[in-house]
């Protein structure tokens, strides 16, 4: 924000800017040089804040109607889609808009993986994502047992259950969550209480997410560095802004046909019976987005070594910029990683339709090759491939492969005629 | 540093921030221990059942301390069965004897003890329960055979109060 000088035209506006520099901070925002190259695959930045607002509002007008006991709270979500104004409504988006959530932040993290957008100097950037993706499931699992119905019920005891694992004091670990001797009254007001404050704490890192995006600028499809102001820049508004905002319809579209066409299709038919400690159900299973991650638990026949390999799996992930040993970004001029990358997506794409399978025969089988593999590509693969791997030669500006038609080889191989 | 006694200011500094130290944990723990099983949850700790109308073989299921308890009245085959386990087959050894004080009578908390999800009755591959969430399998004495559970189902504190009472607790 100090990187350009901004006065305000009228007189109150400097008046007010020399006091609180907002106006300063504004003008930045709108003027901040983006790379001119940036594909539909980085408007999910956008679409992904939109989705937290959608959240936080939905939720703060649920929880005007929610009530957060054992006795009550089944009721009052049947008594929000029955008598509440619309309430069907906002229970609907809310409960997709989770769904919709994670499949936005999904293709925002495998769109870093891409382009590379993890590594030097955008490792913070990185590291505070990774911290809101733990974030988002957490305040997610809480969400999916507030309605406490038996997929509720059960989630949070499997889930709760993992911290058992702890050696020694893992029972009492498990017991101080709960407030009892299972998942009960006060582990539902807690989860409430959490559930709410989580979105808020989302919200600040989101702005340190954005704060430390702008001090080395947007990483972009052929992963150069790039001089800002420059040729290769164009200023976030209009131009990221429309772009930004056409996206953002486009996914609407998919939001709302969850929303109005195909309400539950992404929840269990079970949470629609209320919670019986007695009774488990006969197929307990998280909700999609936690499917990859459930596999590898169920893919280890230990329960420590479960719980380990699960959590690892996702804290793999901020050491990423480090195992990663290319200094090449983008994917585009790395022929090998390309191919490893889409390995990889397939491997995830595996495990999720694992994780909803019984953990029997062949899927255990094929559960613990993609367990395997999923390590393997980032503790083998990865730091191999930076020193094994002949990389394409990088163009030197964005302009040269606008110019050339294309980010890709041919224009790369141009690049000579270009810079004589 | 080591040459010098460490100076008057040093002294006060460090006193300082241990002072701080424990006056932060002093607040903070309250903080924690308030999520703890607080006075009326520890009230329920016990509970007295009913076990007359069981017939040998047949699994009631009560709640206790808001966990399924399963007691079983077991038939002359599952004791026999339970017994004649070498201890060395078992993942988590402990003999029948010790689990079923009353041969008959199998009291236990329902609750597998992989994460927690309710086992089903006269299930699995050793005559006994089977837990459907990850597939762990329990024997005729509830101890685990087979999965990923680690322990033996845990058998609660109980006693018979006469001859058709059990209080658990």
């Amino acid at each position: 924000m100090s990187d350009h000088d901004y006065t305000p035209t009228s007189k109150v506006g400097k008046w007010f800017n020399d006091r609180l520099p907002l106006l300063s901070l504004a003008n930045h925002l709108t003027d901040y040089p983006t790379p001119k190259n940036l594909n539909y695959w980085w408007t999910f930045g956008g679409i992904l804040t939109f989705c937290l607002i959608t959240q936080i509002v939905t939720g703060l007008t649920l929880a005007m109607h929610y009530i957060a006991h054992a006795d009550m709270a089944f009721e009052s979500v049947e008594h929000i889609m029955r008598d509440v104004n619309y309430g069907w409504l906002i229970r609907y988006i809310h409960a997709n808009g989770a769904s919709m959530f994670f499949l936005a932040v999904y293709i925002h993290i495998f769109r870093s993986l891409f382009y590379g957008s993890y590594k030097s100097p955008r490792e913070i950037i990185w590291i505070i994502g990774i911290i809101i993706y733990l974030l988002m499931m957490a305040a997610a699992f809480m969400g999916y047992v507030l309605p406490w119905g038996q997929m509720s019920f059960w989630g949070a005891t499997v889930i709760t259950n993992l911290f058992s694992a702890i050696p020694l004091v893992g029972e009492g670990i498990v017991t101080w969550l709960w407030g009892g001797y299972s998942v009960d009254n006060p582990t539902l007001t807690r989860f409430f209480t959490l559930h709410y404050l989580i979105p808020f704490l989302i919200l600040g890192l989101v702005v340190l997410h954005i704060w430390a995006l702008h001090v080395p600028g947007n990483n972009n499809p052929v992963g150069i560095d790039i001089k800002k102001p420059s040729k290769d820049t164009v200023p976030f508004h209009p131009y990221i802004v429309i772009k930004d905002g056409f996206a953002l319809l486009m996914f609407m579209i998919v939001f709302a046909f969850f929303v109005f066409y195909s309400p539950n299709i992404l929840g269990h038919a079970d949470n629609y019976i209320e919670a019986n400690p007695m009774v488990t159900p006969a197929h307990i299973v998280p909700e999609w987005y936690l499917l990859p991650f459930y596999a590898i638990l169920r893919s280890v026949p230990d329960k420590l070594l479960g719980v380990v390999a699960m959590l690892s799996a996702i804290l793999i992930l901020a050491a990423l910029p480090w195992l990663d040993t290319s200094k090449i970004r983008s994917a585009v001029f790395r022929p090998l990683y390309k191919q490893f990358y889409w390995i990889l997506v397939a491997d995830v794409l595996i495990l999720g339709y694992m994780g909803a399978m019984p953990a029997e025969g062949l899927y255990l089988l094929i559960a613990r090759v993609a367990t395997a593999y999923y390590f393997l590509h980032f503790l083998v693969v990865l730091p191999v491939l930076g020193f094994k791997e002949k990389t394409l030669p990088v163009p030197l500006s964005i302009t040269e492969p606008v110019l050339g038609g294309s980010p890709n080889l041919a224009a790369a191989r141009n690049k000579e005629s270009f810079n004589k | 540093m080591s040459d010098k006694k460490p100076k008057r200011r040093e002294f006060l500094f460090t006193a300082t921030y241990a002072v701080g130290a424990v006056g932060v944990g002093a607040v903070v723990w309250p903080l924690v221990d308030q999520m703890n099983p607080d006075a009326s949850v520890k009230a329920l700790a016990s509970t007295e059942v009913d076990v007359s109308s069981v017939q040998p073989g047949n699994t009631i299921t009560v709640l206790w301390r808001g966990k399924p308890v399963f007691i079983r009245r077991r038939t002359p085959d599952e004791i026999a069965e339970a017994k004649s386990v070498k201890m060395e087959d078992l993942i988590h050894p402990e003999k029948d004897e010790d689990r079923a004080k009353d041969p008959e009578w199998l009291v236990m908390l329902g609750v597998c003890t992989h994460l927690g999800c309710v086992p089903l009755n006269d299930k699995g591959d050793y005559d006994g329960w089977f837990c459907p969430c990850h597939g762990s399998h329990y024997d005729t004495s509830g101890r685990i055979r087979k999965g990923p559970a680690p322990l033996n189902m845990e058998v609660p504190k109980y006693e018979f109060v006469n001859a058709n009472t059990i209080k658990i607790g």
